[in-house]
């Protein structure tokens, strides 16, 4: 029996240490068999069945400005319902981003615009009632463009003779580096000490360029919103979204509607990786529906997602490291060059944590410069996507320091354990960089990164194999690793909360902002709320992401949601749990010290209240009142999770093909709130890692349109490519989490592509700097070694 | 034109018009459990069993299949309550927009190979993509499912 007030701390000594009856153990997902039992529960599958069909007229030019647009046509077409151009739209230039405001993104985008500035961009809408009318539709619009030079190398962006955003009226939040004029969407520059004075003194210095693609998202339901306005007239859209709470926002200040006369529902998300963090629709079913009061809807279509939405940055990344020759790395000296597309949208912020959410990792060094440009380019857009830069820093930085191992001849494994951050140390880093702004010092109060090393050492059998194993013929199994950081939240802006409300009978609804995309957080978040509140997850019906219905929350983005929604709902579960303590001495006529609770009785001296008859007592007999508690949390720090990454590989040397046989993951991200949708989280992202490594590359023609518009051209891994994932939990406990937790929607997807490399290095002595890593590659780079011994030979 | 196919158990008749798709027909008639991922055969979440074979619904002409048979999982509910628990169990549920075809591609494939290996399996399952789990937790609830289900 527990004494009040029950704290998380008495919880925990209760049960041992921080032992936990629901957290940390296997709970299904609450909405898994729902929705494979087919039941509606995603946009489309709730659209009014009378909606307008929404079709965008898209551009068939890389760079133009229209001359004419003629929609006389179009609009005459019997089903036609409006038609919209840039000369019927606001003239407001917003960012489509789905960030916190004021964004770090520059507002550089009209709903429609005069210019258009990649193959896909937008010309016009139509809404008709049917798909096929709208289709026809489309073909009558009659646009004349005078056809710009476009600018499809991001290394000739700079100050080209071609501007991407000539226009007026675009601007900068704040200072983020933004010189349209030149191209440039955002620049910045970091140093901690002299690195160029340090780097003179070391014995050791690498200086290489590597470069990372642009990848898609090719989540598996694309972009689908819906709008109606419903009988109060207000504006109803449901919509595939990541950040439903930034998308009224961005509506409302875009299209000069008030906050209050919209609403935005969250339904059932079919995956999301970043691109769904972005409004891509959601302007435009508003838009039809404000004007016309009919309700409409948009599905774009495959080729839609890959051509119109968001890829991931494409970036240079030019390194240099120095160290002594005892292995000692003393100092980073790390430029970015990134491409953001057609329009800004977290140009600066990818950019930043490819830098900030890497270079902490070797925390011991003298001196750190980082700096860079985001270049606009005619590509389709850049956006958010999972692992936010991290990936491309992690593979130049991991991939470098393998390099600078095989000079220094030092074992990679022995100089990462030298220099790597280990707990309850600090980086310089963390207080300079943020995410577009300042960032926040904090110590790792957790970090069992040499632990993911060590038994990620053990489960790959590194030390058989390392650095090859001949097998047979020309073919060799070889080992790889890279370490990984990611964040938890972005400190001081990302704010979650939950309201829990207690039902007759004695159960729960937790209302969350948070925003499940299908990676678990109304089954964790129901979890947090049932271990505070001493019930079962079936007790708590989670409602989420109703911007009338449910608390603010900035959304699912930042790796935010386990470490900041979790907390708002720790702190709403125990709130609720001290109401219903306060509600128990009532009834029992006590003083409330005397109250224990088991979770299912409450009981004072000789005298008890079952929770159940509590709930009804207060519902329909005495003392009536409602029991509604509202938790709310923004972080303070950022803890990150760390993992260790070892892909095993078999490689042929005759042809350069090679078969990933394992991918071993020791993760640290504190508790696992849920351990099995924790792992799932990361090989979902080792997986997704391992594509852009590998094979995953969006192409454009020599114009600037589209190559890569489908699953035929653009493979994503598929069941057959996927050998063993081997992914581990270290044990770790956050003080500042959620029961212990931190996050783990990105961190898996950090490693595979310098783990890749190092292995193919490891197996055949190339190093491939360029992704994806393709057998081409591998066998371009094992002839040119074979060269050189001739030529070496013939010396 | 009118179309009659039996859809999950029942006679039913459809006017369609030539160029239909089933995909079409069966989304705009609240059969939403069939989703839109591609609609250009690629990707896998249209999938229904016809005449008990699993295809593509959005390459089905729905003017060609008179008089066969179609099912998606509210025809088989039963059976993939089942299925869903061995996902649950193995975690193996995300986004979920994928699954509701994998599960009628899973039915299939009990009732076409006996025994099947993990190989056997994959190949059976590569055309449901899914972009969330890495597989590894689907592969693990289809062998454990079809294990206790011979």
């Amino acid at each position: 029996m527990l004494r009040v007030p029950i704290t998380t701390e008495s919880h925990q000594a209760l049960f041992g240490g921080p032992q936990m009856r629901i957290v940390k153990h296997k709970t299904p997902s609450i909405d898994g068999k729902g929705i494979m039992m087919g039941r509606p529960a995603y946009s489309d599958d709730l659209a009014d069945p009378n909606a307008l069909i929404i079709k965008i007229l898209r551009s068939p030019h890389a760079f133009a400005k229209i001359k004419s647009i003629d929609t006389t046509q179009a609009k005459e077409l019997n089903g036609v319902e409006i038609v919209l151009t840039y000369q019927d739209v606001p003239k407001r230039s917003f960012t489509r981003a789905g960030q916190g405001y004021p964004e770090p993104s520059p507002h550089d985008k009209f709903v429609l615009d005069e210019y258009v500035r990649f193959v896909g961009d937008e010309v016009a809408c139509v809404a008709a009632i049917s798909e096929k009318i709208a289709v026809q539709a489309l073909n009558l619009i009659k646009v004349e463009y005078e056809v710009l030079e476009p600018v499809l190398d991001f290394e000739k962006a700079y100050e080209n003779q071609s501007v991407i955003h000539p226009e007026e009226g675009i601007l900068e939040m704040f200072p983020i580096g933004f010189l349209p004029k030149k191209n440039v969407a955002a620049s910045y520059e970091m140093n901690v000490g002299n690195v160029d004075d340090v780097l003179k003194s070391c014995d050791v210095v690498i200086e290489e360029s590597f470069y990372t693609q642009a990848q898609a998202h090719a989540m598996m339901e694309p972009h689908t919103v819906n709008a109606r306005i419903d009988f109060q007239n207000r504006l109803v859209l449901y919509t595939s979204t990541q950040t439903p709470f930034h998308v009224r926002r961005i509506l409302s200040q875009t299209l000069d509607v008030p906050l209050s006369r919209i609403r935005v529902i969250k339904p059932r998300v079919g995956g999301g990786f970043g691109g769904k963090q972005a409004l891509h629709g959601e302007m435009f079913a508003a838009l039809v529906t404000l004007k016309t009061g009919k309700p409409s809807k948009i599905n774009y279509t495959r080729s839609e997602v890959f051509e119109s939405s968001y890829t991931r940055h494409p970036m240079r990344i030019d390194v240099k490291l120095g160290a002594d020759k005892d292995g000692t790395l003393k100092a980073i000296d790390c430029y970015i060059l990134s491409d953001t597309g057609a329009y800004g949208e977290h140009a600066l912020t990818v950019f930043m944590v490819a830098g900030s959410k890497v270079l902490p990792l070797y925390n011991k060094v003298d001196a750190v410069r980082f700096a860079g440009q985001v270049v606009y380019t005619n590509h389709v857009s850049a956006g958010a996507f999972r692992g936010y830069g991290a990936i491309q820093g992690n593979f130049a930085i991991e991939s470098a320091v393998d390099m600078l191992c095989a000079k220094l001849d030092m074992d990679p494994i022995l100089f990462r354990q030298k220099n790597m951050i280990l707990e309850g140390e600090t980086s310089p880093i963390f207080a300079i960089m943020g995410e577009g702004t300042e960032g926040t010092a904090m110590n790792m109060e957790s970090c069992k990164l040499d632990f993911c090393v060590k038994r990620g050492l053990e489960l790959s059998h590194w030390k058989d194999i390392y650095p090859r194993k001949e097998i047979k013929d020309s073919k060799v199994k070889a080992v790889g690793m890279a370490i990984a950081m990611q964040g938890s939240g972005i400190p001081y802006i990302d704010m979650g909360a939950a309201t829990i409300k207690l039902n007759d009978d004695g159960f729960y609804n937790l209302m969350v902002g948070a925003t499940d995309i299908g990676q678990g957080s109304d089954t964790i978040l129901a979890q947090i709320a049932a271990e505070e509140l001493m019930t079962t997850v079936d007790k708590v019906i989670v409602y989420s992401s109703d911007s009338d219905l449910t608390p603010f929350d900035t959304g699912a983005y930042a790796s935010s949601t386990t470490y900041v929604s979790g907390n708002a709902v720790l702190n709403a579960a125990k709130i609720m749990k001290n109401m219903l303590l306060e509600e128990a001495a009532n009834a029992l006529k006590v003083e409330l010290k005397y109250v224990e609770f088991d979770g299912f009785t409450f009981k004072a001296k000789d005298q008890e209240i079952s929770f159940r008859d509590l709930a009804n007592r207060l519902y329909y007999n005495e003392d009536q009142k409602q029991l509604t508690a509202t938790g709310s949390y923004v972080g303070t720090k950022s803890p990150p999770p760390f993992m260790a990454g070892f892909i095993t590989i078999e490689l042929d040397k005759e042809t350069g093909e090679y078969d990933i046989l394992d991918y071993v993951s020791v993760v640290d991200c504190g508790t696992p709130i849920n351990p099995k949708l924790a792992q799932g989280q990361v090989e979902g992202g080792i997986v997704q890692g391992i594509g852009m490594a590998a094979y995953e590359d969006v192409q454009y023609s020599s114009k600037g349109s589209l190559l890569s518009n489908g699953f035929l051209n653009y493979h994503i891994p598929t069941t057959k490519n996927i050998h063993k994932l081997t992914t581990e939990f270290a044990e770790s406990y956050e003080e500042s989490g959620p029961f212990g937790a931190k996050s783990v929607g990105e961190i898996g997807i950090d490693t595979p592509p310098a783990a890749l490399a190092n292995a193919v290095y490891n197996a055949t002595g190339v190093r491939i700097k360029t992704l994806p890593i393709t057998p081409q590659k591998i066998y371009e780079g094992i002839q040119k070694l074979k060269q050189k011994e001739i030529s070496n030979e013939a010396k | 034109m009118k179309v009659a196919f039996i859809l999950n158990g029942r006679n039913r008749e459809f006017e369609v018009s030539p160029e239909e798709y089933l995909l079409e027909t069966l989304r705009s008639h609240h059969i939403t459990s069939v989703k839109n991922g591609c609609n250009e055969s690629t990707c896998g979440v249209c999938t229904v069993l016809l005449d008990g074979k699993p295809v593509l619904s959005c390459s089905v002409l729905t003017a060609r299949i008179e008089g066969q048979e179609v099912t998606t999982v509210e025809g088989i509910q039963k059976e993939v309550e089942h299925i869903s628990d061995y996902f649950g169990d193995e975690g193996a549920d995300q986004c979920g927009f994928c699954n509701s075809g994998l599960a009628l591609t899973i039915h299939a494939l009990k009732k076409e190979i006996k025994d099947p290996s993990e190989e056997d399996i994959k190949n059976y399952i590569v055309g449901n993509l899914c972009r969330c789990s890495g597989y590894q937790s689907q592969l693990k609830a289809i062998k454990r499912y079809l294990e206790d289900h011979k």
